[in-house]
């Protein structure tokens, strides 16, 4: 028996060396590798676009891959060719106005739903939800009608209050509102508190992480908007961004790409600023659901 | 007097919940299917009520008049209008019963446009989830540094799919993209996305996959982290190496995050790319990639053909609600970790 273990021991020693090598060195070195071929797929496009807006058409057809001089010319030049400050306001005007409506309206919506009981409750619920199945191309053509016979084609109003509705904050509130401990209430009630007061002073401050993560979603989705601000707002006072890099790419000569990638620049930075400032609220906002 | 506090306790509790983020998902769709299982409450509680009967209207009234003005109502008049053909001048129109749909399904170019969607949408959801989900499972090992690289997976989130189709259209310009030319020089293939429609559409794929990867990225770590570590920690115990350990528990335990993130990319590839198709190929070369959205918004604001558009978006509709169903089956039969 002595002998038999005493034999086993080496043979064990160099299976656990093999497992050592594969588990600590071998697999850590290929998911870092995985990790930085991906990283750099993701990067790269964008770092590409950055090096072509520093170049001239002369250098980057000749492939150049150095850093040009022109950055600043291009993007001055594309600033002005699309009037880019003026987007730049409309669209920030715009995701921010929608943003923050629909957060009123989703709290003030769940709070209805989560601490009131009243007559159509059900219904009006899945008419909100309703609205998931009902993205705009589906109901394109009489929006547009209805636009027109309010007189809103070209106006802020067509941008936003047709945007206000969120089946998304409503559920996301709606889930938040029914883990707050009944407690709360009760003892806001007792103390004679109103649900308008409840809500303001308690509900409120509570959702904060996901009223961030919401505001960060939403003016994202609105910054990007294409097909309806394509469809709507053609005037240059109410023209958001990316139809403005359409313009820039819609040439009757060939494409500049290094203009086109300056107003991709420009037109980029805020939605990422706001990723980068709120991606902590984002990624909670979204592991909220993990707690309990 | 103040009628007296009651909280009454819910008749059943569901569990706890393994993944979540797709809880926002399947609460819509408890909801619609009547409230399957009971609402997940603090400790098994209702929440208190506040008697008052005409605040929660005011609280919800403006939330449901735009939902009714701008979703259910207009999209009443898609139906409505899809029976109708309008003359150009948008002057006179005239009921056609169900003749635009006859239209559609006899257009062949409704169908190629029907079946190039349909090909992108297998193109981003299939490889976006596959490469989506590898990348998460190597991504949230606790090794040093992949904090970092988490974070620089997420940004692609914040671009437009507009930006996503210029710097793909750059990376593949077939005269100086340096995509274009590495494939050209490492694997022999003209990859020319203005000429060729196979090119054509692969391009869009990959413009659409990589602008999607991070927002899937997002949740399947999240889904991973919220796995339940015992149940990995039991099956190494019984000797599971990591490919049957990922086979057999993370990606079962997983499936509400997939289903999730299959549902809002298929949603994403249908009705989101429409800036990336308008700002890049326009439905070119040929009807190579002129998908759906992008034929509807020819038919109903370049041409005018209102009808026959609206017709398309009742197409979308169904295209939307079998989506929908196909969830609250899914959701409600074969998915127990919720």
């Amino acid at each position: 028996m002595k002998s038999e273990t005493a034999v086993q021991l080496p043979a064990r020693t160099q299976q656990n060396t093999a497992a050592w090598l594969r588990n600590r060195v071998l697999l850590p070195l290929i998911s870092h590798a995985v990790m930085i071929v991906v990283v750099i797929f993701i990067l790269f496009p964008m770092l590409y676009a950055l090096l072509l807006a520093s170049q001239t058409p002369s250098e980057y057809y000749n492939l150049k891959l150095l850093p040009g001089t022109a950055l600043f010319d291009n993007i001055a030049y594309a600033w002005n060719r699309i009037n880019m400050g003026r987007l730049l306001a409309n669209t920030t005007f715009v995701a921010v106005t929608v943003a923050i409506g629909k957060i009123v309206l989703s709290v003030i919506g769940a709070f209805a739903f989560v601490y009131f009981d009243f007559r159509g409750k059900n219904l009006f619920f899945v008419l909100i939800l309703l609205t998931h199945m009902l993205p705009l191309p589906v109901r394109i053509v009489p929006t547009y009608t209805l636009m027109d016979s309010l007189g809103w084609i070209n106006s802020f109003q067509a941008l936003t209050i047709p945007f206000l509705a969120s089946a998304t904050g409503i559920l996301l509130f709606r889930q938040l509102y029914q883990t707050i401990p009944p407690g709360l209430a009760d003892a806001a009630r007792i103390d004679g508190a109103s649900p308008l007061q409840f809500l303001l002073h308690i509900v409120v401050p509570l959702s904060a992480t996901n009223i961030a993560a919401l505001f960060l979603i939403e003016f994202i989705y609105m910054w990007n908007q294409y097909l309806w601000p394509l469809v709507i707002a053609n005037s240059d006072s109410v023209r958001m961004v990316q139809i403005g890099l359409r313009q820039l790419v819609a040439t009757d000569a060939a494409v500049e790409w290094h203009y086109v990638m300056s107003g991709v620049l420009i037109a980029a930075v805020p939605p990422l600023l706001l990723l980068l400032l709120l991606q902590k609220n984002l990624i909670q906002g979204i592991s909220l659901y993990e707690e309990k | 007097m103040r009628p007296p506090l009651r909280p009454t306790r819910s008749s059943r509790t569901t569990p706890n919940s393994t993944s979540k983020p797709v809880q926002v998902i399947v609460w819509g769709a408890e909801c619609l299917s009547r409230q399957r299982s009971a609402p997940q409450t603090f400790n098994g509680y209702m929440n208190t009520r506040f008697p008052n009967r005409y605040l929660p209207y005011f609280l919800i009234g403006p939330m449901i008049l735009v939902v009714l003005l701008f979703f259910i109502v207009p999209s009443a008049q898609s139906l409505y209008l899809s029976f109708f053909r309008v003359n150009t001048l948008g002057t006179r129109s005239i009921f056609v019963g169900f003749n635009n749909f006859v239209r559609l399904v006899t257009s062949r170019d409704y169908l190629n446009s029907m079946l190039v969607s349909l090909q992108f949408a297998l193109m981003v959801v299939f490889s976006g989830l596959s490469l989506s989900l590898f990348v998460a499972v190597v991504a949230n090992q606790r090794l040093r540094g992949f904090a970092f690289y988490r974070a620089m997976l997420i940004w692609p989130y914040a671009l437009s799919p507009a930006i996503a189709g210029l710097v793909w259209g750059l990376m593949m310009n077939p005269n100086f993209g340096l995509g274009a030319l590495l494939l050209r020089r490492l694997v022999g293939i003209n990859f020319n996305y203005l000429t060729s429609s196979l090119a054509a559409i692969v391009f869009l794929a990959l413009a659409a996959t990589w602008k999607m990867f991070g927002y899937n990225i997002v949740f399947f770590l999240a889904g991973l982290q919220g796995l339940p570590t015992e149940l990995l920690e039991a099956a190494s115990l019984d000797g599971a190496g990591s490919w049957q350990k990922f086979w057999k528990v993370t990606f079962p335990l997983l499936s509400p995050t997939t289903f999730f993130l299959f549902i809002m990319n298929t949603l994403y590839a249908f009705f989101e790319i429409f800036g990336l198709v308008h700002i890049t190929t326009q439905g070119g070369p040929g009807q190579a990639t002129n998908f759906l959205v992008y034929n509807l918004y020819q038919d109903g604001f370049i041409s005018l053909d209102t009808g026959f558009a609206s017709a398309q978006s009742i197409v979308l509709l169904m295209i939307v609600a079998s989506l929908t169903f196909l969830q609250f089956r899914f959701v409600g039969q074969r998915v127990h970790y919720l």
